[in-house]
């Protein structure tokens, strides 16, 4: 079995200030090549433990491995060059005053060569469809394709996990699914692992896992189907469930015998034509 | 609101003065403010008023955007002008009045000053129209790189340069909005004396001196995921180019000041 891209060991963090612990005892384990969603309602440490994988923030108490590299003060730079990091606002983190800068700015910081650094950029700017934006300043591009610029120069550097960090939070739907088609696409090519922290259920179901955390602990992890199909408690949290499923509820409400599981649209859609034809 | 600033006012285009090298044209800038200073008769002024005009002719801008640069100075330079004319005592005595005194040295010195600050105006708004921000930091780097052996932190502050040129547009935007989102509330900006006025922009100040550190913060986390750690083991995408133009430029300024020289020794 390959070993773990990401692995956190019983990690405890506490920020300073602050008398309650804003993760603790928390364990995961993620494989080259997965996309895992992180939910749970505001405050429940999704963002401290993504900023944790990156070496941000120091936990007090547990390790994390990052390909098998236990990350500590030396190997902290080799953990970022390996894990992306995409953030919230798209404003704060555009550092370039053009779109190419930008991008290049990842890369001068690793001290890629000038020749490389221009076809990555290229490159880059292609795999997210930018092309035509090269020379524009952060002030004429859109949220959403600000967010794609903070995709790319996270592309360029090559990463193996990208973490997006409630990255399409501030967009507006269109803008939303441009970005996730553009990270979809990205890893299927680069077999990306790709770990989303989000409050964007449909984003969620994506996943070929979900994390849910609450009150700094991880409270559950497993498939969307399954995850999905305990509704009630997720409503409980503070969270939201698909569309799919609440269509489901409304429906059982009303007398209609659904399956157990879980169905997405399209299977719903499905059983629900078929049903129909039987009666 | 972003209209009426100078800082930043870039007009594109691809003449000879934009291809320069941003170098050229911040040494030209100053070098030229200097020079200046040489010129003190009718003949050097008007050589540098050509040499400014032609500057002017091969950037391809029209002169309106020089004249309007020039326009929200004129008072003060008007005002330096009137003193200049006023206190400078010798030569023929026009009129006297008190202790002010109107002679025909004065005239000339304030017909001097005039022109010396118009033209001084002129060029550096020649250097920011023709030179992108980016470009005038990237130049400003580059110049300062050789104090960066004496402990100076060139890097530094051409990163805070640029990232403060990157942010103007932004912070704008944002002082825009808040402007509304208070207007919205009753907070009466251009009403009431001044100590009225002054309270008013706290209400602007405050939210956004806030908003900056919040921005700053995200952003030094952002760049610190990104691999940011100083100065040192970077390599640089923009790079200068130093070529046949800039060298014409040079020559050219050691010509004018040649000229000026023996304008200034040999002649009256």
């Amino acid at each position: 079995m390959a070993q773990p891209i990401v692995a956190l060991n019983n990690i405890s963090f506490q920020y300073p200030n602050n008398e309650t612990n804003a993760l603790s005892n928390v364990s995961l384990e993620i494989k080259q090549g997965e996309w895992i969603a992180i939910i749970g309602p505001n405050g429940s440490g999704k963002s401290t433990l993504a900023k944790i994988i990156n070496g941000l923030l120091v936990p007090y108490e547990g390790e994390v491995k990052i390909n098998g590299q236990q990350l500590n003060e030396e190997t902290v730079w080799d953990a970022r060059r390996a894990v992306g990091m995409v953030f919230q606002n798209p404003d704060n983190q555009f550092v370039g005053a053009t779109v190419e800068d930008d991008i290049a700015f990842g890369l001068e910081n690793n001290g890629i060569p000038r020749e490389e650094m221009i076809t990555r950029i290229e490159d880059a700017l292609k795999q997210v469809r930018i092309t035509e934006f090269k020379e524009h300043e952060p002030a004429r591009l859109s949220g959403g394709q600000k967010q794609r610029v903070a995709l790319a120069s996270v592309i360029a550097l090559r990463p193996d996990v990208v973490i997006l960090d409630e990255a399409t939070a501030m967009l507006d739907p269109l803008g939303r699914k441009e970005v996730i088609a553009a990270i979809r696409d990205l890893k299927e090519k680069f077999n990306l692992t790709v770990i989303s922290i989000t409050h964007d259920i449909d984003e969620a179901s994506y996943a070929d896992r979900i994390f849910v955390m609450n009150q700094g602990q991880m409270v559950k992890h497993d498939t969307p189907a399954n995850i999905f199909s305990i509704g009630n408690e997720l409503v409980g949290m503070g969270l939201d469930v698909p569309f799919a499923q609440k269509l489901k509820q409304a429906l059982i409400q009303r007398g209609v015998e659904l399956p157990e599981e879980y169905l997405n649209e399209e299977e719903l859609f499905e059983w629900l034509t078929k049903s129909y034809l039987i009666k | 609101m972003l209209e009426k600033m100078l800082l930043g006012r870039y007009i594109k285009s691809n003449s000879f003065v934009h291809k320069l090298d941003p170098r050229t044209k911040l040494l030209g800038s100053f070098y030229f403010i200097l020079i200046i200073f040489l010129a003190n008769n009718w003949l050097s002024y008007l050589l540098l008023a050509l040499f400014t005009f032609f500057a002017i002719w091969l950037s391809g801008i029209d002169i309106k955007f020089f004249l309007n640069g020039v326009k929200p100075l004129i008072w003060l330079i008007l005002f330096t002008v009137i003193f200049q004319v006023l206190f400078t005592t010798g030569g023929t005595v026009y009129a006297e009045f008190w202790v002010f005194q109107i002679t025909s040295s004065g005239l000339i010195n304030g017909a001097y000053i005039f022109a010396r600050l118009v033209l001084i105006i002129m060029m550096s708004t020649l250097l920011t129209l023709t030179t992108a921000p980016l470009e005038l930091t990237d130049g400003i780097e580059h110049l300062l790189r050789p104090l960066a052996r004496f402990g100076f932190p060139a890097h530094e502050i051409a990163l805070m340069l640029s990232i403060a040129l990157r942010y103007v547009p932004t912070l704008m935007d944002e002082a825009q909005r808040i402007m509304n989102a208070q207007r919205a509330r009753g907070v009466e900006f251009n009403q009431g004396n001044f100590v009225d006025r002054m309270k008013a922009i706290i209400p602007i100040l405050v939210p956004l001196f806030v908003s900056a550190f919040n921005r700053a913060e995200e952003m030094a986390t952002a760049m610190e995921a990104r691999g940011y750690r100083g100065g040192e083991g970077r390599t640089k995408y923009r790079q200068l180019d130093f070529d046949r133009n800039d060298l014409l430029v040079f020559v050219g300024y050691l010509l004018v000041t040649a000229v000026l020289i023996g304008l200034r020794f040999i002649a009256f």
